[in-house]
């Protein structure tokens, strides 16, 4: 009789990498099919796009380095599907394959490949070509006219509009680098898309980040099949929502110090937040791009100060700085900063410290 | 406006009323089973497994020869007593206790021994055996009878006596733990029923079996310790329990008219809530710190199957040769749980049990997230063996290896407070200050990070080498030291004279 031996325990949790995996693409499908609906076809070839040569650039650089074929981790499928989403949908294939490139081969593997890489590949290869090509990652674009199936594969029913406040209509609505909105949000409210729509997602954008509705679908099925923890994304979101609050456009005190108190005043103070969190990559970043394993720390204190610090960088670039893309910046901070963070909160063993035994 | 928020408040207020009358119903109903005690952080919630839990235990006597390892306990081993051609009783004395850490042991069937000789141990280690060749007539020793105690000293002899040692596994020599260094003398008695290991049910027939026992052995416990109060834990997906030992006390209330001062409280199914710490902490709320001892905090915690023995062996005086332990897992026909000799080869076990009904792939003495899997099955059962699982082959499957994801799970389910992927990456890298950073002592190995891994990292195993690693790190420390010391002594014993003329 041939016995296998091994260490205990000998009873294993059913859930592996590849389905952790399989939950996050998942979760990701409905943002991906509304970007279909709302980009045409064009957004689904780019999805594709990614996704392909994420895997190929991952099957060929681990083939180059004689290691082991990791396509089954599904990982690189994740990357790829978060890569597309969060590029404008009028975005040439060439750069795409590019940042899938950054992405995959300079960001994950030459760090080692899964599980080594310091910060979040797809937001690593987005900041890239913010960088490389700003004029193509800040044009807008949304779908118009009728439905025509080549035009839709080509992209050539998209709008494009360098100005975010250029030929507002109803569905035609492009608007969102998120700090032209800020400053708009008081003064032009009947301007921008109603808060509404932009919660549906009838806004130009990012593919995969203009319907918050079908984002929170997504997360909410994270959360049920308890992939990610509420730490990130509560810290994230509540801390950029007090910030506004605090010290937005129209500030809560203002309205609480006021001597005409009103609700709809009160309201009004909360809209901000609101249309705040509704535009730009925010809910795609709290719910998808923050809460990586791989780069956020790796105890739920640890958690809500990276979360409180993505919320603060977030805040401070979309009020002070020019540039669009507040939430990548702020991620791919934090992720550097996050050994540091997994540093100091470190947890408490049971019994207590050595030094505190004595 | 007005009615809405008056009607708002109505609601409020029947919300509390609600709150109010839960509470309430819960305090009538003695809060007990209801209120389930979770206090330790994380754990697992691996599959229980608990399929022999509804069979009565099966007495097996059906054994041609019988291997006793002489080594059943934490300490060092036994010196054999009898030579081969000796004929011996049930309850004959194979094995002396020489050190006072050691604890006796006994010949668990009537024969002939024929063989005194070194076996490989399930931990790997050579091991004196005695392998004797049973009669089948399982004759009680005629010198045995129901033990006099008329001292705490005659209780603890007593006990050693009875080669008793923990029965839930780990084999520490009971005597040693009723006896407790001065001034840590325990206020309170802890049951340990919580069995949560999955697959394990051999506690649980002994709770059903044999409660009389049990309730006898906390009493004489409590009455030569000297101990005020007892608790009897049981995980909640064990509700019976509940039932059982309410009845058995309350028999004996009626019996005597006093009062019985054991507790029975329910736990929150949650594995490891019957590892001593966690078991310590969700019913007293006492923490253990790392490297002490429950008597540090005042506690005695006993494994239920160890007190129903000193129950039994107060009433009969026959020591401990026999246990209860399960038999499950897919290759088997007929799992269940079965009344053993001690020293009853595990082959010879599965076959009596009913055999096996597909080739086994991996066969484990103790519980499926911490027992050791064995490389061959023809030793001995010993006294701490509470189960033997033979897995076929889906059970038996490996996962292979990949990557840390650094996702945090093996972090929030450590129930120590502890690290597990740091310690992972500290002993690949033979990083001994790592290790001792991320304090790979404080492990209790129960196994939750790697069953929680989802890239299927051996953990524990790197946890267990990490240790190995620091031990002789700290042994070379020490050494270095002592050597140091040695040097600079000589040195000084040179030169002081010198200085001194």
């Amino acid at each position: 009789m041939k016995l296998q031996v091994s260490n205990s325990p000998h009873v294993r949790d059913d859930i592996t990498t590849s389905s952790i995996m399989r939950d996050v693409v998942i979760a990701l499908m409905p943002a991906t099919v509304f970007s279909g609906y709302m980009f045409g076809l064009r957004a689904i070839l780019m999805v594709l796009v990614s996704v392909l040569s994420c895997l190929v650039f991952e099957y060929v650089s681990r083939k180059i380095m004689k290691r082991n074929n990791t396509l089954y981790d599904m990982s690189a499928l994740v990357t790829g599907i978060l890569l597309a989403l969060n590029m404008p949908a009028n975005l040439p294939f060439y750069m795409l394959i590019l940042a899938a490139f950054f992405a995959i081969v300079v960001v994950k593997q030459f760090f080692g490949g899964l599980g080594n890489n310091f910060v979040n590949p797809a937001i690593a290869a987005r900041i890239f070509l913010v960088i490389s090509f700003p004029k193509y990652m800040s044009t807008w674009t949304v779908r118009s006219g009728t439905f025509n199936f080549f035009d839709s594969l080509k992209g050539a029913d998209l709008v494009s509009s360098a100005t975010p406040l250029a030929g507002m209509a109803d569905l035609v609505s492009s608007a969102t680098p998120a700090m032209d909105v800020s400053s708009l949000v008081i003064g032009h409210k009947d301007d921008l898309p109603s808060l509404l729509s932009m919660f549906l997602g009838e806004r130009a954008g990012s593919i995969g980040e203009v319907s918050i509705l079908a984002l929170l679908i997504g997360a909410a099925y994270l959360f049920a099949r308890k992939v990610i923890t509420p730490a990130i994304p509560v810290a994230y979101l509540g801390s950029f929502t007090l910030l506004v609050l605090l010290f937005g456009h129209s500030p809560i005190y203002d309205v609480l110090s006021s001597d005409t108190f009103s609700w709809s005043l009160l309201a009004n103070a909360f809209y901000e937040p609101a249309y705040m969190l509704c535009s730009g990559g925010i809910v795609l970043g709290a719910f998808f791009m923050a809460t990586d394993y791989v780069t956020s720390p790796l105890t739920n204190k640890g958690r809500v100060i990276f979360g409180i610090g993505c919320g603060l960088l977030t805040f401070l670039m979309r009020y002070y700085s020019n540039m669009p893309g507040g939430v990548s910046f702020a991620i791919i901070l934090m992720n550097i900063l996050t050994p540091h963070i997994d540093r100091v909160t470190m947890k408490k063993p049971f019994g207590g410290l050595a030094h505190e035994r004595r | 406006m007005t009615l809405l928020n008056d009607f708002h408040f109505l609601y409020l207020g029947f919300h509390i009323h609600l709150l109010l009358l839960i509470i309430s119903v819960e305090q009538i109903q003695g809060g007990d089973i209801l209120a389930a005690v979770h206090a330790f952080r994380g754990g697992v919630h691996p599959k229980h497994n608990k399929n022999t839990d509804v069979l009565p235990s099966i007495k097996l006597d059906d054994f041609h020869e019988v291997e006793i390892l002489l080594h059943q306990h934490i300490g060092p081993p036994c010196r054999s007593v009898v030579k081969p051609g000796d004929y011996v009783y049930v309850g004959t004395l194979v094995g002396a206790a020489d050190h006072p850490m050691a604890v006796p042991i006994h010949s668990s069937v009537s024969g002939t021994v024929r063989e005194i000789h070194y076996v490989v141990s399930p931990n790997g280690n050579p091991i004196e055996a005695v392998r004797i060749e049973s009669d089948a007539k399982f004759r009680v020793d005629p010198a045995i009878s129901p033990p006099h105690v008329e001292t705490k000293q005659d209780f603890l002899d007593m006990v050693r006596a009875s080669g008793m040692v923990g029965l839930g596994g780990a084999a520490f020599p009971t005597h040693i733990k009723l006896n407790p260094p001065k001034g840590k003398e325990p206020d309170v008695l802890l049951i340990n029923a919580a069995e949560c290991e999955p697959y394990i049910t051999s506690d649980y027939r002994q709770m059903s079996e044999h409660p009389d026992e049990i309730v006898d052995g906390i009493l004489e416990i409590m009455r030569w310790l000297n101990i005020p109060k007892a608790i009897i834990g049981f995980e909640d997906n064990k509700p019976l329990v509940h039932r059982i030992f309410t009845h058995e006390i309350a028999k004996r209330v009626y019996k005597t008219g006093a009062k019985l001062p054991i507790d029975v409280r329910s736990l929150k199914t949650i594995y490891p809530q019957g590892a001593e710490k966690m078991l310590i902490y969700s019913l007293t709320k006492r923490r253990v710190p790392p490297g002490k001892l429950p008597h540090d905090v005042g506690v005695l915690v006993l494994n239920v199957s160890t007190v129903r023995f000193l129950g039994y062996y107060m009433r009969h005086g026959i020591p401990l040769t026999r246990r209860r332990i399960t038999l499950d897992g897919s290759a088997l026909n007929a799992p269940g749980n079965f009344n053993v000799p001690i020293g009853a080869r595990i082959k010879d076990l599965i076959d009596a049990a009913g055999g096996t009904c597909e080739e086994p792939q991996k066969i484990i003495m103790g519980g499926a997230m911490m027992g050791v899997a064995l490389d061959r099955i023809d030793c001995g059962i010993i006294k701490a063996n509470n189960a033997i699982l033979v897995f076929g082959s889906k059970e038996a499957k490996i996962p292979a290896e990949s990557p840390c994801i650094r996702c945090g799970r093996c972090v929030a389910v450590c129930p120590m407070g502890l690290m597990p992927t740091g310690i992972d990456v500290s002993t690949r890298s033979r990083d001994v200050e790592g290790l001792e950073f991320f304090r790979v002592m404080d492990c209790i190995e129960c196994g939750c990070c790697t069953y929680s891994c989802p890239s299927k990292r051996f953990l524990t195993q790197s946890i267990k080498n990490g240790k190995v690693l620091v031990r002789a790190e700290l042994t070379r420390r020490a050494n270095e030291k002592k050597l140091l010391e040695e040097s600079e002594k000589k040195a000084s014993g040179k030169e002081v004279p010198s200085d001194l003329k």
